[in-house]
């Protein structure tokens, strides 16, 4: 499953990412790597993107980019 | 002798405000070359030997964004003595992971590990002294906002610079990309083995910028090392390398960071205030309110929805206007008192109407960038893109683009420079190219004109509504084909920082906004003077000297170049004419016509660009269609000098600045074009 699939409240463990480039180097960067927890806080008010809480601070990313990060519950 | 010591870290770590206690007000802002990145440097408020620059906020030095790329290059080819790296204590693992990338270049570093006093509101501690130690350079405990540590970071960093003390590289990477990793360096030979080491790391990381560097003898051995590096890496040494990092950043906090016992899923003040601002049934309100007040507070002459009641801008406008009106009176008075020819007087009177010009626009730089650096620094900025991303990325472009083209129908030149809190290079670039499509206050008097003049049997508020249409559609078409060609290879994502909700300090608001002013001031000030004298110039003389405006050169210019107007249904002197006057403003294009027209009073003209009288004289040129293409082009082509101005204040360059004029005067003529041709078709 990925991120996108989870819903508010849940957690899951990131198991890999499926993007290339520029766009996982930043999921990369920004903290999301393979091993680390992650939750997802809320979704915004018209519906995407949605907010995740991962090693300690809140980040926000689309659905779109949630689909190419794999987790496990 | 002189020290440069660098400011990086992450954006919302409180750099700025470091910054901004350091030097105090000795600042000087500027672009970094040919992007919108904002160029900041000072010098230490207590040491005027010590240099600082102040670095783009950034999360990596990796080569994809603007920001990224202006910082690693800072620390990497100008090499500053020092580098300080503010670390936000609250998230400390994603703020590390950029110490580790700067400690990889091994410049003389110090880390200031700041909001401390939040980090103990929350009852963790953290071992600044343990950490120290594990990462072989000082951390000094900070409060930027209280400027508690400064003095102690200070000293540190201007000793580690005189020392020049390199920080050894930590020992981050497994022993077989570690070793992958070295044979690069070594494959890339001579020169300086320091910097051979760092683009090591980088070609291992499939950097496209660093691999161009290689030069073509030792490229063939390189790429075959790099290939060998990602096969340690079980075929991915990109992921592989941060995944190291923050492996051994895991490490580092384990040791030295002791969560209290409240917990780390406990509720800040900042969770719950943000549980309200972006509820899903809240947030809109919330946001549609914020958003009226943002812009009632800088244009609105019935604020808060009381007649007459003007808003602080709009008041403050009124001040300075007045003010700036009696003072060239009494110029200009002075000047015909001394004798002065007619041609010397009119050179007075629109030196002094170009500064003036420059003046009326302040108020609302002033407090539309009070308010927003308001937003910045509370971290609502960041949720305005989280609410309004859904509706933008459609047309390629940020939530955030929302308040620039919003504040566009109040008036371009603060439009343009909110501009700034964009994320991305691009994203600040298109939005500066379509902002001035959002009709602003001063297009409305034309359009009164000839709702008033043209369109009396039509519904008027329908005609004039339209335009304000077109010009949101149009933008938004121009967004989409902006992206599509000219930006085509940049692509965007959404991976942001929603930051902690903070209180702003008074006094990082009012550094903004005084530098937003004075920028405004010195940077386009000079455009918007220069341009303003040259129309007086051509519309006042010939060659054999003074004249009145239709025997003018302007005239003459206006003669000359009707023909291109021709196909948009307004070929005439006059009109081409009215286009080159409403560049100095809009609303002048009215006065230009009451003048050229039927040389109407002033009275006149006033209660035309209010709508309440028509200027039958315009029919001799205008019919409905022309008419409606001429506002349509007076509505996309190049805005006032004053939005000239702030456009090359914020792009840095005359070369994206022209670029977006070009665009704006092509797109204006497409439009009036189309509108002229199936105009003339129906009616």
């Amino acid at each position: 499953m990925t991120l996108r699939d989870l819903k508010p409240g849940q957690q899951g463990k990131v198991t890999s990412i499926s993007t290339t480039g520029a766009m996982k180097r930043r999921i990369m960067d920004m903290g999301v790597t393979p091993g680390v927890e992650i939750r997802v806080v809320k979704v915004a008010p018209l519906g995407d993107p949605v907010e995740v809480n991962v090693r300690g601070y809140e980040l926000s990313l689309r659905k779109d980019e949630a689909a190419q990060i794999q987790v496990q519950m | 002798m002189s020290i440069t010591i660098a400011l990086a870290g992450n954006p919302n770590c409180g750099k700025t405000t470091l910054f901004n206690e350091i030097t105090g007000s000795r600042q000087h802002v500027g672009n970094w070359p040919g992007v919108t990145v904002e160029k900041k440097d000072g010098v230490y408020k207590k040491n005027k030997d010590v240099v600082i620059m102040d670095l783009p906020g950034t999360y990596s030095l990796s080569p994809y964004s603007a920001e990224e790329i202006v910082a690693r290059d800072y620390i990497v080819k100008e090499k500053p003595d020092a580098v300080i790296n503010i670390v936000d204590g609250t998230s400390i693992e994603r703020n590390l992971y950029l110490t580790m990338q700067i400690m990889e270049t091994r410049i003389p570093m110090v880390v200031a590990m700041n909001m401390m006093d939040e980090v103990e509101g929350r009852g963790d501690q953290i071992d600044c002294g343990g950490l120290s130690k594990l990462l072989g350079v000082p951390v000094i405990p900070i409060v930027a906002r209280t400027g508690k540590g400064l003095k102690e970071l200070m000293e540190a960093a201007v000793s580690a610079a005189n020392r020049r003390q390199r920080p050894e590289r930590p020992e981050i990477f497994d022993n077989q990309l570690a070793d992958a990793i070295s044979a690069i360096a070594d494959a890339l030979g001579g020169g300086d083995s320091e910097e051979n080491n760092w683009k090591a790391i980088k070609l291992a990381e499939n950097d496209e910028i660093i691999a161009k560097t290689v030069p073509s003898d030792k490229k063939g051995a390189v790429d075959e090392l790099v290939k060998a590096a990602n096969k340690a890496a079980d075929g991915d040494a990109e992921a592989k390398i941060a995944d190291s990092r923050y492996q051994y950043i895991a490490k580092l906090v384990k040791e030295c960071v002791k969560r209290g016992s409240k917990g780390n899923n406990q509720e800040t003040k900042s969770d719950k205030l943000d549980k309200i601002l972006t509820n899903r049934i809240l947030a809109l309100p919330i946001f549609a309110g914020i958003m009226y007040l943002l812009f009632a507070c800088t244009f609105s002459e019935n604020f808060l929805f009381i007649p007459e009641l003007p808003s602080p801008g709009v008041w403050l406008a009124g001040i300075v206007e007045e003010a700036w009106g009696f003072v060239a009176e009494g110029v200009v008075g002075a000047v015909e008192g001394l004798g002065a020819s007619e041609w010397a007087v009119g050179l007075v009177a629109s030196c002094l109407d170009g500064v003036g010009a420059v003046f009326g626009f302040l108020p609302l730089v002033l407090v539309l960038f009070l308010l927003m650096s308001f937003l910045e620094d509370s971290g609502y900025m960041a949720r305005v893109a989280f609410v309004m991303d859904r509706i933008f990325r459609h047309f390629g472009l940020s939530g955030r683009s929302f308040i620039p083209m919003l504040m566009g129908f109040g008036c371009s030149v603060p439009a343009l420079m909110a501009s700034r809190t964009l994320e991305s290079d691009k994203d600040r670039k298109i939005t500066m190219m379509i902002t001035p499509f959002m009709s602003c206050g001063a297009k409305l008097p034309i359009y009164a004109m000839f709702a008033a003049t043209l369109f009396v049997d039509s519904n008027q508020t329908m005609v004039v509504f339209s335009i304000y249409m077109l010009g949101i559609i149009v933008a938004i078409l121009g967004a989409l084909i902006l992206n599509k060609f000219a930006f085509k290879s940049e692509t965007s994502n959404f991976i942001m920082e929603l930051p902690q909700y903070r209180v702003p300090t008074v006094k990082s608001v009012l550094i903004h906004a005084w530098e937003k002013v004075k920028g405004f001031a010195v940077k386009a000030g000079t455009v918007i003077f220069a341009s303003t004298v040259l129309i007086w110039f051509l519309s006042s003389f010939n060659f054999s000297g003074l004249c009145d405006m239709e025997e003018s050169l302007l005239a003459s210019i206006g003669n000359g170049i009707k023909w291109i107007f021709a196909p948009l249904g307004f070929g005439d002197w006059r009109a081409s004419v009215g286009v080159v006057t409403g560049w100095i403003a809009k609303e002048n294009i009215v006065a230009t016509f009451g003048q050229l027209f039927g040389n109407v009073s002033e009275e006149t003209v006033e209660a035309v660009m209010a709508g309440e009288e028509a200027l039958p004289a315009i029919t001799e040129v205008f019919n409905q269609v022309s008419a409606y293409s001429y506002m349509a082009f007076n509505l996309l082509c190049m805005p006032c000098f004053a939005a000239v101005g702030a456009m090359k204040r914020e792009y840095g360059s005359w070369k994206w600045t022209l670029r977006a004029v070009g665009f704006q005067m092509l797109t204006a003529y497409v439009v009036a074009l189309l509108i002229n041709v199936v105009g003339n078709m129906i009616f």
